[in-house]
C-alpha cells in the first residue's frame, strides 16, 4: 500500500519559551517491506534542525529554538510504500544485537503478576513464535483499551494490574513478559492505517518486536491482537517508550504548556479513506 | 575492596621487607623515622590535618551516601616507591589503560572481541552498563578513558595486583597533590634525604590531556569542569582542579546546547565549549537521553557529543569497562588488544557461572571472598576467613541458586607501610590508586597517586568510611637524576 502520513504537533506556551531543545524520532527508514518515498519536517518558527542517528539506529533530529516563542508547530509528512511481510522485520540498517533487548527498564520492570503471565504463556507451547502469538492474544483479550486511565509514564506492571491502558501500555506488558521468558523484545513507535476506521483507536501507534531464532525480529501488536502488515509504518525502536517516543524535549521558560497532536494516515489514490484523530500520545 | 583478614600468609612490609634491616634504598626512611621521633611526627601530623581543615580539603569517595564533608585522616609517614618499581608499575598501567580504551572502542563499534569469543556476548550486551545511546559513536580522537584510576594492592616485592579499574569519574587526585604539599612544608628534610619526582604538575598534564582531545579544528579550545555543585562530596576536588588548571568550573545550568554545539553562558555572551571534564555520572548528563529528572546535566549534550562537536571526559558509556563482571576478563582483554600477556595481574577470580569455578568456590568458602557481580560498596559480600558458619551456609545456598551472580577471589596479603599510631610507628595495610592520563597522542602517569591506609591494626579495609586514611605516595627519581614524566606516543 502507498500510505500518506501527516503528523502535526502543536505546543502552546502560557508565557514565551526562551530556549527549546527537542529530540525528534519521527523519520521512518526503508527496509524490506517499507520504502519511504518522501518525508519532510516543517516547523512554523525559526528553528534549527540537525539530523543524526541514535544508538538504536533510529533517525533523529535535534530541534533548537533560541528566541522567545509562544507556540511551536511541528508538521511531519510523507508517503511510504508498504508490503505485508507477516510481521517479519528484515533489512534494517544499523541494528544492535538482540541480546541488548533483554534488559528490563523502569517502564518494563517485572512484577509477580507479569512473571505469572510469562509463566502461563511459557507453558502453552514449546515454540517461541507460538508463545509470542499467545502472549499478544492474551494481552489483547485480557486488557481493556482505555485512553483515560493511564499516563505517559505508567509502568507495565501498573497498567497490567489495572487491566486497561493504551497501546503504549499493552506494548510494555508484552515486552516485559517476553523478556521474562528470555526472549529479546523491543518497543516500536509508528503509524497505523485503520482499514476499519474504528474511532476508538488512536492513529499514531505503538507495538512490539520480539527476536525469534531463524526468523529474526517479528512484530506483534498486542493492542490489536495481530502482527503488523502493510497498514503499519515503522518509525523508531528502543527498549521502551522513552527510547522510541516521537518527541522528548526541554525548555527554559514558557510556563504551562498545551499540547495537541493530530495524526492523519491515508491511503494514496483512495480519497475519503482517511481518518483524523486528535491525541496526546501513542 | 575485597580483601579479607589474611590467614597464614606472609605479609610484605614496604620498609622492612620481611626482615630486620630496611630494604635496599629505604635506609634513609628508617633513619628519618628514628631521627624525627614519634612525638615530633605526631605534632607535624596534627599540623597537616589542621591545615587541611583550614583549606577545606574535604572529601568522601564518590557515590557514598554520606555527603557530609569531612577530613580523611592523614598519616605523616610517606609510602615510597623506587624508580625501578615505578617504571615497572607504570608500564603495566599503560598497557592496561590502552587495552581498556581499545575495549571500549570495540564494544561500542565493531564488537570484534565478542565475535572472536574472547568475552561472552551476554556479559557485555546484557550488561546494564552497556550504554546503548553511545553505541556506534566515536569520541573525538577515539579516546574514551582519559583519566583512569587503577586500584592496586601490593602482595610482595615484585607483586602488584589490580583490584579494580575506575574509568568513569575517578576521584582522589587532589589528595595526591595536597598530601605532597603538606609533606614538603612539614618534612622538608625528608626531601633532602631522597630525590623525589614531583606530582604538582598533574593539573598541567591534565589540562594538556583535555586540550588534546578537543574536536578537530578547535583553535584555542575552551575546556570546562562540570560539577554537580557544592553539595557534592568531592566538590573540593572539582574546584581545586578547575582552579589549578585555570578552566571554568560550571554547573549544568551554566551550559546550553544550540545547533548541536555546547555553549557556556557568561556575562559577555555565550562562549563555545569544546571539552567538558565532567564530574557527574552518565545518568545525569542529559535529561533527554538519560535520567529525565536530572537537573544536573544539559539537554542536548549527548547530541552535541554524537555530532562530534564536544569531547566529554571521561566518555559516556565507560562503565562497561570497569564493571565487576568484565573485570575477570581483563587479562584476556589485555592479551587480545596488545598481543602480550598482562604485566599487571588481576586478583585470581573464579566466575561462578562456570560449573568448575562454582564447584571450587563451594569447596573453599572458608578461605575465599565471594562477591556479587552487580553489587557494590561491600554489599552482598562474603569474607570467608572471618564469616560465621551460618553466613557461609547462607552464601552456599545463594551460590547454588544463582551462580551467575557471583565471583570468588582468594584473600590477599596486602602489603604494610609504617604508620603513626597511638602505640607508635607500626605497620598498617595499604592500597594504591595511581592516575593514568590518556590524551589524543599520549599516555602519561604522574609519579604518585593516592595511597589509602587501613588505620586499624590488622584491618584490610582502607575505605575512608571505615577508618581509612591517606598517605603521601613518593616515587624516587632514578639514580641518574632524570625526572621523566613517562610520556609515550599513544597508538591505540
Amino acid at each position: 500500500m502507498r500510505l500518506n502520513v501527516c503528523y502535526t504537533t502543536l505546543y502552546e506556551y502560557r508565557e514565551p519559551a526562551r530556549h527549546i531543545v527537542q529530540l525528534l524520532r519521527v523519520t521512518p527508514q526503508s527496509f524490506a517491506g517499507q520504502s519511504v518515498l518522501d518525508w519532510r519536517i516543517d516547523v512554523d518558527s525559526d528553528v534549527r534542525l540537525r539530523a543524526g542517528r541514535d544508538g538504536f539506529g533510529n533517525v533523529t533530529h535535534m530541534l533548537y529554538v533560541d528566541r522567545p516563542v509562544d507556540r511551536l508547530k511541528l508538521t511531519v509528512a510523507g508517503s511510504v510504500l508498504t508490503q505485508d511481510m507477516a510481521g517479519i522485520v528484515q533489512g534494517v540498517a544499523g541494528e544492535l544485537p538482540p541480546l541488548v533487548f533483554l534488559r528490563p527498564t523502569p517502564m518494563t520492570a517485572p512484577s509477580p503478576a507479569l512473571a505469572a503471565l510469562a509463566e502461563k504463556i511459557a507453558g502453552q507451547s514449546a515454540g517461541a513464535l507460538d508463545r509470542l502469538h499467545f502472549l499478544a492474544a492474551a494481552i489483547n483479550g485480557g486488557m481493556r483499551f482505555d485512553t483515560e486511565s493511564t499516563a505517559v509514564d505508567t509502568k507495565a506492571a501498573e497498567a497490567f494490574e489495572a487491566g486497561h491502558g493504551v497501546c503504549q501500555d499493552f506494548t510494555h506488558i508484552f515486552i516485559a513478559a517476553a523478556r521474562l521468558q528470555g526472549i529479546p523484545a523491543r518497543y516500536v513507535s509508528g503509524h497505523l492505517f485503520r482499514r476499519d476506521g474504528a474511532h476508538s483507536q488512536e492513529a499514531a501507534h505503538a507495538w512490539a518486536e520480539a527476536w525469534v531464532e531463524d526468523l529474526g525480529w517479528v512484530g506483534f501488536d498486542p493492542a490489536n491482537g495481530t502482527s503488523p502488515d502493510d497498514a503499519y509504518i515503522r518509525v523508531a525502536t528502543g527498549l521502551d517508550y522513552r527510547d522510541a517516543a516521537p518527541t522528548a524535549g526541554a525548555r527554559s521558560g514558557g510556563g504551562a504548556e498545551e499540547l495537541s497532536v493530530e495524526v492523519l494516515v491515508t491511503r494514496a489514490r483512495e480519497k475519503g479513506q482517511f481518518q483524523s484523530q486528535s491525541q496526546v500520545r501513542s | 575492596m575485597g580483601a579479607a583478614r589474611v590467614v597464614r600468609k606472609r605479609i610484605f612490609d614496604e620498609l622492612w621487607g620481611g626482615g630486620r634491616a630496611p630494604r635496599a634504598g629505604f635506609e634513609p626512611l628508617a633513619s628519618w623515622l628514628t631521627d624525627t621521633g614519634t612525638g615530633e611526627l605526631g605534632r607535624r601530623q596534627q599540623a597537616a590535618e589542621a591545615a587541611f581543615r583550614t583549606l577545606g580539603v574535604t572529601f568522601s569517595v564518590y557515590g557514598e551516601k554520606d555527603s557530609a564533608e569531612r577530613i580523611i585522616p592523614f598519616d605523616i609517614i610517606p609510602r615510597i616507591f623506587t624508580a625501578r618499581e615505578w617504571d615497572k608499575l607504570s608500564a603495566g598501567l599503560e598497557q592496561r589503560v590502552r587495552a581498556i580504551n581499545a575495549f571500549i572502542a570495540d564494544v561500542y563499534g565493531e564488537r570484534r572481541i565478542i565475535a572472536d569469543g574472547v568475552v561472552p556476548a551476554d556479559i557485555v550486551l546484557g550488561n546494564p552498563q552497556y550504554c546503548i545511546p553511545v553505541a556506534g559513536a566515536r569520541p573525538p580522537h577515539g579516546v574514551y578513558a582519559h583519566i583512569s584510576g587503577i586500584d592496586l594492592v601490593r602482595t610482595g616485592a615484585e607483586e602488584f595486583v589490580v583490584l579494580e579499574d575506575n574509568v568513569r569519574t575517578p576521584s582522589g587526585v587532589s589528595y595526591m597533590i595536597e598530601n605532597r604539599e603538606a609533606m614538603l612544608r612539614l618534612c622538608p628534610e625528608l626531601f633532602d634525604r631522597f630525590a623525589v619526582q614531583p606530582v604538582d604538575n598533574y593539573p598541567d598534564l591534565l589540562r594538556d590531556t583535555l586540550y588534546s582531545v578537543a574536536p578537530h579544528g578547535a583553535r584555542a579550545p575552551v575546556c570546562v569542569l562540570l560539577t554537580p555543585g557544592h553539595h557534592n562530596s568531592a566538590f573540593y576536588e572539582h574546584s581545586f582542579l578547575a582552579d589549578t588548571m585555570g578552566i571554568e568550573l560550571v554547573e549544568g545550568t551554566d551550559l546550553e546546547v544550540d545547533d548541536d554545539i555546547v555553549w557556556m553562558r557568561t556575562i559577555d555572551g555565550r562562549v563555545r565549549v569544546d571539552v567538558i571534564y565532567r564530574r557527574i555520572d552518565d545518568d545525569f548528563l542529559d535529561p533527554l537521553i538519560f535520567n529525565p529528572r536530572s537537573m544536573l546535566g544539559v539537554a542536548g549534550l549527548l547530541a552535541a557529543y554524537l555530532a562530534g562537536n564536544v569531547a566529554i571526559v571521561n566518555a559516556p558509556g565507560n562503565g562497561i569497562a570497569d564493571d565487576k563482571a568484565i573485570y575477570s576478563y581483563m587479562p584476556d582483554i589485555v592479551r587480545y588488544y596488545s598481543g602480550e600477556e598482562a604485566q599487571l595481574p588481576n586478583v585470581e577470580t573464579w566466575r561462578c557461572r562456570e560449573p568448575e569455578a562454582l564447584r571450587y568456590t563451594l569447596d573453599n568458602l572458608e578461605t575465599l571472598v565471594v562477591k556479587l557481580v552487580d553489587g557494590s560498596g561491600g554489599y552482598g559480600m562474603l569474607i570467608g576467613p572471618t564469616a560465621a558458619s551460618a553466613e557461609i551456609e547462607q552464601f552456599r545456598a545463594a551460590l547454588v541458586a544463582e551462580p551467575h551472580r557471583y565471583i570468588a577471589q582468594p584473600t590477599l596479603a596486602l602489603s604494610t607501610v609504617p604508620t603513626l599510631t597511638e602505640q607508635g610507628v607500626s605497620p598498617r595495610h595499604v592500597d594504591f590508586r595511581p592516575f593514568v592520563l590518556t590524551g589524543a597522542d599520549h599516555v602519561c602517569i604522574v609519579p604518585g597517586g593516592l595511597t589509602r591506609v587501613a588505620l586499624r591494626e590488622g584491618s584490610l579495609v582502607v575505605n575512608s568510611s571505615q577508618g581509612g586514611g591517606t598517605k603521601d605516595s613518593i616515587v624516587l627519581a632514578a639514580a641518574d637524576g632524570k625526572e621523566e614524566q613517562h610520556a609515550l606516543p599513544y597508538g591505540g
